[in-house]
């Protein structure tokens, strides 16, 4: 297997292969990408680290599947550079490039059944037939379809064809796995079976992993380190805990998770007459007028006839509830509450909402 | 690993989620209600019956009628398969053959070189709005068309002469087999356009990109993914300009005047009075002898088409 | 064969998304010979039949002798066929998306029949079995010409309500209340307008240019006139003929512009459409 791919590995890299696919080193480069007089993507810098899955995640346009598509070879950017394990593949064709590609939909060939799919990339690498059949019934088993070998893709459900879409990408013991929106096309019992799926496989295999998504429970649920993407930027990366804990702008702060944007000046109605020095500020200095970030979980409520606030409605979510309070001036905040205490609460019931700790960030307004 | 618990997708039309079924002990009921629903069609089951299977109908009886007895004969059909008549069964595939698979060929190479065009490109719509119009553009104006261009007087005829090249002296004539092909072309193409680019649209770029991703060259592309994809629906094509130009009447007859032996004409003949005393009945059979032909060829484009269906969804 | 046509524009479908394939070249030189070349074969019949007839002989046509005779035949078999063809089509089509939807592959299959029995052995049969009355009007070719229409008006109208999802919007609209008289005129007709178009083109252009059937059974209809006319004056049933073809192209333009126009994006329907894809 090794012979047929013929793979380099560049001085500097440390404790490479033994003979499985462990990921390689993957650095996009101050990627730009401009269509038109749109910013795809303006500048952006990634690293991933051998064996990280790494998912992008943003809004529709934000440049996350740009920046894979750049990274699989289907789309140049206008500068900048990808390397990989050292090595710049920018001018090296998709073909060429040695990494496997799950696609969104209907990506499989509906002339092949699924092991001819799986095996497909085998035969480009002029794998002999015995040993295609194998290793093509080998991932099929690691993805759980080995009685659907001889079936086609318009005989499969869309789960099952995501899964033979996966084993076809991994057939190749690829040195990179991107994945576009695999999970999108899905119903959401499939997406959440196939998400630990994805995510076990690619551990065991050790493989790098780069992962587009909007979805963001996807992201904070499968991936190493997540970066939120937004107009071509990278806006933050790291960890899930430290983006919902530590957003680096309002943009991430708003987009992981709920958060409520209080006016600074309701603060003094909140109870909280000064606020700690060591609150984020974004920009550094905001000029004029901020708004606080505090999430739902960062508020308390209290039943009270002299309260700031009106219930407008309560959201069950389980042992929290989601209660939506309208502070005066127009303010709506979501307030997290034990279901036990919140049960009590009807709309229009006065209540009294206070900080309970310290907000997550200051923004201009 | 985990079971898999979602079931197989089955293709779904909008608007067609079936009929619901009967319930156990009101079968009778349903029955009812079902055959009363089938009222609905029946004015339209009417008029095919009156106006194609009872033709048809006749067709086929009086291919074994003699004429003057009405009495059962296969001499009808022995006449119709010999002589001029299978000559003209001959020539006719010979037409239909070429003008086939040549037009289908061009039309598939002109479908794809526009389906790149962004959808609404002016290209595009331009081709496939005069597809649509030159598709319909046959009989008697295509004749004189060709007349005018490649007849004895014809505008290209003296351009070809002018270099040298006449074609008349070289094998070459509007109004026996050869032209007949050369004009043929002309509907067929656009036809071919026509009928090849939803299926192009149902080759997906995902295909073609995830066979870059694994490794597969442009050519690798098309040996293992798009010829085999597209093929069912190639071939399929094929056999609809098949159909096509072997039931063409109008074109032929304007251009010959009936002087080449083609089916299609020899039926017209006996229409007009041109029979032979006892060969009445041989028109129907003639008649009966293309009905055979294309019913095969439909049939194996309805299969083709089934196929190609399912994977180009 | 008899008319054949090509796109039926459909309302309210809106096309599946494309992206640009960076891969592929823009535009290699072998597309542009091949569309060169072709084209230069449809282009160059046309030149040499204008400069054949000359731009006088046009106007000329209109005064012919029996110009005006077989034209007006033409328009009325056209007007019959294409109310008949409506008439029939339209609400058997609806009926059996609603209640019969099992029977549509079967209506594809009859409706293929009229491609099956070419016309020229058609009309051997159908003079074989007409009553006596029917055969001595021309009127008899209207009602054979519905026969031939019938493939593409059914077509026409199986794309329209393929893309409106039918059963849904009967459904709403009896909930809030509307009966089926309503329904019908409000609701579905409105929505069906452009395949009604596509069908009333289709059908119109394949009665004009319909030759076959009207020479076998002696009645000169248009096209048939033509030829006759030949006889007479060559250039001016070539000038007749370019005149058909423009006007059918006139016809298909405007219908594509129409249909472009009215609908959300409008998703252009073949008529041999191999997929039976989802237009949501």
């Amino acid at each position: 297997m090794k012979a047929a791919r013929g793979r380099r590995n560049s001085d500097d890299t440390v404790g490479q292969d033994a003979g499985n696919s462990s990921g390689a080193i993957v650095r996009l480069q101050n990627l730009s990408r401009a269509f038109g007089t749109t910013r795809a993507l303006d500048g952006l810098d990634l690293e991933l680290a051998p064996g990280e899955l790494v998912a992008l995640l943003g809004p529709s346009g934000c440049g996350k599947t740009t920046a894979l598509r750049i990274v699989a070879g289907f789309e140049t950017a206008d500068s900048g550079a990808v390397k990989v394990d050292g090595h710049d593949v920018s001018g090296i064709p998709a073909a060429k490039r040695d990494m496997g590609m799950v696609f969104q939909s209907y990506s499989l060939f509906p002339n092949m059944s699924a092991l001819e799919n799986v095996s497909f990339g085998l035969r480009m690498r002029r794998l002999g037939a015995a040993d295609r059949q194998r290793r093509a019934a080998d991932l099929l088993d690691m993805v759980g379809l080995t009685p659907q070998g001889k079936q086609y893709p318009h005989q499969l459900s869309g789960g099952q064809q995501q899964r033979v879409a996966l084993a076809r990408a991994l057939a190749i013991e690829p040195r990179v796995l991107l994945l576009d929106e695999p999970l999108s096309a899905l119903d959401a019992k499939v997406r959440l079976q196939l998400r630990e799926q994805i995510r076990s496989l690619q551990q065991r295999l050790g493989t790098t992993t780069l992962f587009v998504t909007h979805d963001q429970e996807e992201a904070l649920s499968m991936a190493d380190r997540v970066g939120v993407m937004h107009n071509g930027r990278l806006e933050q990366i790291a960890t899930p805990d430290e983006l919902y804990d530590r957003p680096a702008t309002p943009f991430v702060a708003e987009f992981v998770g709920i958060m409520n944007r209080i006016p600074a000046a309701l603060l003094e109605l909140l109870g909280a007459s000064a606020l700690a020095a060591d609150v984020v500020r974004h920009p550094e200095s905001p000029a004029g007028a901020v708004d606080v970030l505090v999430r739902p979980e960062g508020l308390r409520l209290a039943a009270s006839s002299t309260g700031n606030g009106i219930v407008v409605s309560r959201t069950f979510l389980g042992q929290l509830t989601r209660v939506s309070v309208r502070l005066s001036g127009d303010v709506v905040v979501q307030v997290d509450q034990q279901s036990t205490e919140a049960a009590a609460l009807t709309p229009g019931d006065p209540v009294d909402v206070s900080m309970a700790g310290a907000p997550v960030m200051l923004a201009d307004r | 690993m985990a079971q898999q618990t979602d079931t197989v997708v089955a293709p779904d039309t909008p608007g067609g989620s079936g009929a619901r079924p009967a319930r156990p002990g009101r079968v009778l009921g349903a029955r009812l209600r079902s055959a009363r629903t089938l009222l609905g069609v029946l004015p339209f089951t009417v008029y095919v019956v009156l106006g194609l299977v009872l033709p048809a109908v006749a067709i086929a009886v009086g291919a074994f009628q003699d004429s003057s007895t009405g009495g059962f004969t296969l001499s009808n059909v022995k006449t119709a398969a010999t002589g001029i008549y299978l000559h003209g069964f001959e020539t006719t595939l010979g037409v239909a053959v070429i003008t086939s698979i040549v037009p289908g060929i061009v039309g598939f190479l002109v479908a794809y070189a526009i389906f790149t065009a962004k959808r609404g490109a002016l290209l595009r719509r331009c081709v496939i709005t005069a597809s649509g119009v030159f598709a319909n553009f046959g009989g008697v104006p295509l004749a004189f068309l060709f007349i005018a261009t490649l007849g004895s007087t014809g505008m290209v005829t003296a351009w070809l002469t002018d270099i040298g090249l006449n074609p008349y002296t070289n094998g070459f004539d509007l109004y026996t087999f050869s032209g007949i092909v050369v004009v043929y072309m002309y509907f067929q193409i656009p036809l071919m356009v026509l009928v090849m680019l939803p299926a192009l649209e149902g080759l997906r770029p995902a295909w073609r990109e995830a066979a870059n991703n694994l490794g597969a060259g442009a050519w690798q592309y098309w040996r293992y993914v798009g010829g085999p994809v597209l093929l069912p629906s190639f071939l399929g094509c094929v056999l609809l300009l098949f159909g096509s130009a072997f039931s063409a009447y109008a074109t032929a007859e304007a251009l010959t005047s009936g002087s080449v032996p083609l089916t299609a004409i020899q039926i017209g003949s006996f229409l007009n009075g041109n029979v032979l005393a006892g060969q009445q009945n041989v028109g129907k059979a003639l008649g009966l002898g293309m009905i055979v032909i294309i019913a095969i060829v439909m049939t194996a484009y309805a299969v083709l088409q089934r196929r190609a269906a399912q994977w180009l969804r | 064969m008899a008319a054949v046509t090509g796109t039926t524009l459909v309302e309210g479908a809106t096309p599946p998304a494309r992206r640009t394939r960076p891969g592929i070249r823009q535009f290699p030189v072998w597309r542009w010979v091949i569309l060169i070349v072709v084209g230069a074969y449809f282009i160059i019949p046309l030149v040499a039949a204008l400069r054949f007839t000359g731009w006088s002989s046009f106007p000329q046509v209109v005064h012919q002798e029996g110009f005006s005779a077989a034209f007006e035949l033409s328009v009325k078999l056209a007007a019959i066929t294409t109310v008949l063809t409506i008439v029939l089509m339209l609400p058997t089509t609806v009926y059996v998306h609603l209640r019969l939807p099992r029977l549509r592959r079967l209506m594809e299959g009859i409706t293929i029949l009229p491609i099956v029995i070419p016309p020229v052995v058609l009309i051997v049969g159908v003079l074989q079995v007409a009553p006596g009355f029917l055969k001595s009007t021309p009127y008899l070719l209207a009602l054979i010409y519905v026969v031939l229409a019938m493939p593409f008006a059914y077509r026409a109208f199986d794309a329209g309500l393929r893309a409106l999802d039918l059963q849904t919007l009967v459904e709403a609209s009896q909930s809030l209340g509307a009966g089926w008289r309503s329904t019908l005129w409000r609701v579905m007709l409105p929505n069906l307008r452009t395949a009604m178009l596509s069908a009333t083109v289709l059908t119109v252009a394949l009665v004009l240019g319909e030759f076959t059937m009207a020479s076998l059974d002696l009645y000169q209809t248009f096209p048939v006139w033509i030829v006759a006319f030949d006889q007479t004056s060559g250039p001016i049933s070539v000038a007749a003929s370019l005149l058909a073809l423009f006007v059918t192209w006139i016809f298909l333009l405007a219908i594509t512009l129409i249909g472009g126009r009215t609908s959300r994006g409008g998703a252009e329907v073949s008529l041999f459409s191999v997929s039976r894809r989802v237009t949501r």
